[in-house]
């Protein structure tokens, strides 16, 4: 009888369970809600990329079927290389300092276990995208969490109001980090960190020589009056940083899972040399696709035929919508500067319904009896903190305002419903 | 200045290096050869397939570009159901029992990940494909290997030639053996295990409580006389058995990087996991195509207009006329029962050649002269066997058959041609 490792399972999954969502997806499933829970648009992706992949399809070239690079698929790699270089003021190699992955969660994976060893602190800044917490542990890292704290509770808020204790987050460096993970702009938070707050980060970064890794995903989601700036372009931090995006965030096709990562070659050949380990190399005809569309936007962009313009476009004023009717319904809002989701305080409401009939904590109940009760879905935002920190989150729902007109419309009748049976 | 793990790389990635195929398309890229490398087809992906993703991204279903299900998309998951329940004489369940990767690499890599621990054992069957041994070594696993061996050295060889020693196979299983990896029909032999062989490693998986992980990508690609028997079908079995599949090799589309896993959900479960948190989800209008794909082929299983069926007649006269002019120059191949791949032992042509201008073991230095001389183009076997055992694959190379008429007809001239020169 073999006395081999008992149990079954890897211990590197640990403490690690099926995330969040599920059970909020059956519930869904059950009730048939008016979604905006799950952050993707319900309308249609744009035809040009969309055409692109039909035609990559149709073409002579039939190796657009088959393998490419493991690193990245040469057209797109390339597109890549052509677009930052610009946005970075320096040239990137696309062969060396570009990986592109299964989406930005396979590049955050990669970069993660391709540089964390046992023992490392990850600094997390919550509320944070739920994946950097279990991939840090699965690499045996430690995650260290310092939150933003909204610096004003009355009156409009914004996303910019929400910031770091300087004090508190210079204290999470310790000589054991390894890294630090920044989003912005910020999921579920909206937050387009200034060029003074990237640069109190990029200080203790050097100080402490720390990896950056930045999650740059909604980079070109970025509304009138802030600025998307690229951590990797502050001084010092181009050595030490690696950058995240996402072609699912890019060009409205999250289904497409198409990401990359770019960086310096001493930090970019890690996750190199793990990707191709791990998943080999990515779908080519998407990849195609996307280069493609890179290709087109690159000559558009700054232009009114940019799609990334005219998605900005679209999206404001559906922000704008959306953070008047739940202020009318007496949910406070966080106007996001950047992104497509809204975080709101529901304790005022909350306190007005008897949530006794679900269990959790009390975003998860009210997320729950609302989709239930109203089928209006959106997301409990203690899931975005550690479990110690799970109370700052209890008030706060997410909802995306990524959607049709009509879906708006829907989901602001339901609120304005809600607000006169409560009167 | 910090003092935390010095090394930038985590110590997982030790030892890792660029795999084979990174060397050997370089050298492709460089030199253009007729290129029978690296394992997929020249000829244009079937239609009935790559529409179907055409339309899958163009259609009305806009949501088919957004996030699907993380374990796999519900379409899909019903369709391998279908197709594996009749197969295996068992009601596979879509939900618990299937999990759907980026790639066969991808349902590997999870499964390693997600059941191997430091020190655990994992026995692998030599010439194995490549990717298992540093899959292996990343989870902390020790590769133990065994290697197939021909019985026969004159003759015509046949991959059931290949076989492994009992008691040397027995020998291997240790307390600390926590998995066993058997690819079949298997890359780069072409050898279809039969069920007896089976048997044999099936006993002693029972006997030693070991997960048996089976690469069975090839399962469609099976030649008269050759039957694919899977192991989870075995008595005692199922309840051990993790079976990997791959949309690039069922439907020719190796570009597309979809695959699965199967099993119970004892051992799914910890694969799912990992899966969510490496890559969450894959890509939804490929997952879409290819459940399509499989409905389409579950109506014409067996009858004359079945595209598996097709391939099989495609492929089996490529396989011969291969074996046929290999053998007129002196190399011995060693004729595949499944696959489509063919290695040949080339010593004796070989030893006619001066190899002295190219590096490494003897294969891999008369791979890159027949590219770089001959433009023609293989991979080098001892890529497939431990440091230890190089020399076991070192007299042979392989070739990819599955290719056009044309391309043969000039590799079989090169072959030809490089004959009459050494007379």
């Amino acid at each position: 009888m073999s006395s081999r490792t008992s149990h079954v399972v890897a211990d590197r999954l640990n403490g690690i369970q099926e995330n969040v969502w599920v059970e909020l997806i059956e519930l869904a499933k059950e009730v048939k809600p008016v979604n905006l829970g799950q952050g993707f648009p319900d309308f249609a992706a744009p035809e040009f990329i969309t055409k692109a992949l039909r035609d990559a399809l149709k073409q002579p070239d039939i190796f657009l079927n088959q393998y490419t690079r493991s690193y990245g698929h040469p057209r797109l790699v390339n597109a890549l290389s052509k677009l930052y270089s610009k946005l970075l003021c320096r040239e990137l190699d696309p062969l060396n300092e570009i990986l592109v992955t299964i989406g930005a969660d396979e590049a955050i994976y990669c970069t993660i276990m391709a540089l964390v060893n046992p023992g490392d602190e990850v600094i997390i800044i919550e509320p944070f995208f739920d994946i950097y917490e279990p991939v840090t542990k699965m690499a045996g890292g430690i995650p260290v969490f310092v939150p933003l704290r909204p610096k004003k509770t009355h009156g409009p808020i914004s996303s910019a109001d929400w910031v770091l204790d300087p004090k508190e987050l210079a204290s999470k460096f310790t000589n054991k980090t390894k890294m630090i993970i920044v989003n912005t702009p910020n999921n579920p938070l909206g937050k387009v960190f200034t060029r003074s707050e990237l640069e109190m980060i990029a200080e203790l970064c050097k100080k402490h020589n720390v990896i950056c890794v930045m999650d740059e995903v909604y980079e070109w989601l970025v509304f009138k009056g802030s600025e998307h700036i690229r951590m990797a372009t502050l001084p010092g931090m181009w050595e030490r940083t690696l950058t995240i995006g996402s072609a699912g965030k890019t060009f409205s096709i999250t289904g497409w899972k198409i990401g990359w990562l770019y960086g310096p070659r001493e930090l970019t050949k890690f996750p190199q040399l793990l990707h191709e380990n791990c998943i080999s190399s990515c779908a080519t005809p998407l990849q195609e696709a996307i280069a493609v569309g890179l290709e087109i936007e690159n000559e558009h962009m700054g232009t009114p035929e940019s799609y990334w313009r005219d998605l900005v476009d679209t999206l404001e004023p559906k922000r704008d919508r959306m953070a008047k009717f739940l202020t009318t319904v007496g949910m406070a809002p966080t106007v996001p500067e950047g992104g497509y989701f809204m975080m709101a305080d529901v304790s005022e409401i909350a306190s007005k319904i008897d949530l006794d009939a679900e269990t959790g904590m009390k975003d998860y109940r009210f997320v729950k009896w609302l989709c239930r009760n109203k089928k209006l879905q959106g997301i409990p935002i203690s899931a975005f903190y550690c479990n110690e920190h799970r109370n700052l989150g209890e008030n706060f729902i997410r909802f995306c305002f990524c959607k049709e007109e009509t879906t708006l419309e829907k989901a602001e009748q339901i609120i304005m419903d809600l607000k006169n049976s409560l009167l | 200045m910090s003092s935390r793990t010095s090394h930038v790389a985590a110590d997982r990635l030790k030892g890792m290096q660029e795999s084979v195929w990174v060397e050997f398309i370089r050298l492709a890229q460089e030199v253009k050869p007729v290129n029978l490398g690296q394992g997929f087809p020249d000829f244009a992906a079937p239609e009935f397939v790559t529409k179907a993703l055409s339309d899958a991204v163009t259609g009305p279903n806009v949501l088919l570009n957004q996030y699907t299900r993380g374990f796999g998309h519900l379409r899909l998951v019903n369709a391998l159901s279908k197709l594996y329940s009749k197969l295996l004489g068992r009601e596979l369940d879509p939900l618990t029992e299937i999990l759907v990767t980026v790639g066969a690499y991808e349902a590997l890599y999870c499964t390693i990940m997600a059941l191997v621990n430091p020190g655990d054992e994992v026995i692998i069957i030599e010439p194995f494909f490549d990717c298992y041994e540093p899959m292996t070594k990343m989870a902390g696993g020790i590769p133990v290997f065994v290697p197939l061996r021909p019985k026969k050295t004159h003759g015509p060889i046949s991959s059931a030639d290949w076989v492994l020693d009992p008691k040397e196979f027995a020998s291997k299983f240790t307390n600390k053996t926590k998995m066993i990896i058997v690819n079949t029909p298997h890359n780069p032999l072409g050898k279809v295990f039969t069920r007896s062989e089976l048997e044999m490693i099936a006993e002693l998986c029972k006997k030693h409580n070991v997960i048996c992980v089976m690469d069975e990508v090839y399962e469609w690609l099976v030649f008269k006389g050759s039957e694919h028997i899977r192991m989870a079908t075995l008595p005692g079995m199922w309840e051990r058995t993790i079976t990997v599949g791959s949309a690039g090799k069922t439907f020719s589309v190796t570009g597309w990087k979809l695959g699965w896993l199967y099993g119970p959900h004892e051992l799914t479960r910890p694969a799912q996991l990992l899966h969510q948190n490496c890559v969450y989800t894959c890509a939804t209008p490929i997952q879409e195509a290819v459940a399509v794909g499989f409905e389409i082929e579950m109506e014409r299983m067996g009858t004359p207009d079945s595209y598996w069926q097709d391939l099989i007649e495609t492929l089996e006269p490529k396989r011969d006329r291969m074996a046929k002019f290999l053998t007129t120059v002196g190399m011995a191949p060693t004729v595949p029962e499944g696959g489509y791949f063919m290695i040949a032992d080339f010593s004796e042509i070989g030893s006619k050649v001066n190899l002295d201008s190219e590096q490494g073991t003897k294969d891999y230095r008369f791979v890159k002269w027949l590219s770089r001389n001959k433009k023609l183009q293989g991979i080098p076997p001892s890529a497939f066997y431990c440091n230890e055992h190089k020399n076991l694959g070192e007299d042979y190379i392989r070739f990819c058959f599955f290719k056009e008429e044309t391309t043969l007809e000039k590799a079989e001239k090169i072959i030809v041609d490089l004959k009459k020169s050494l007379t």
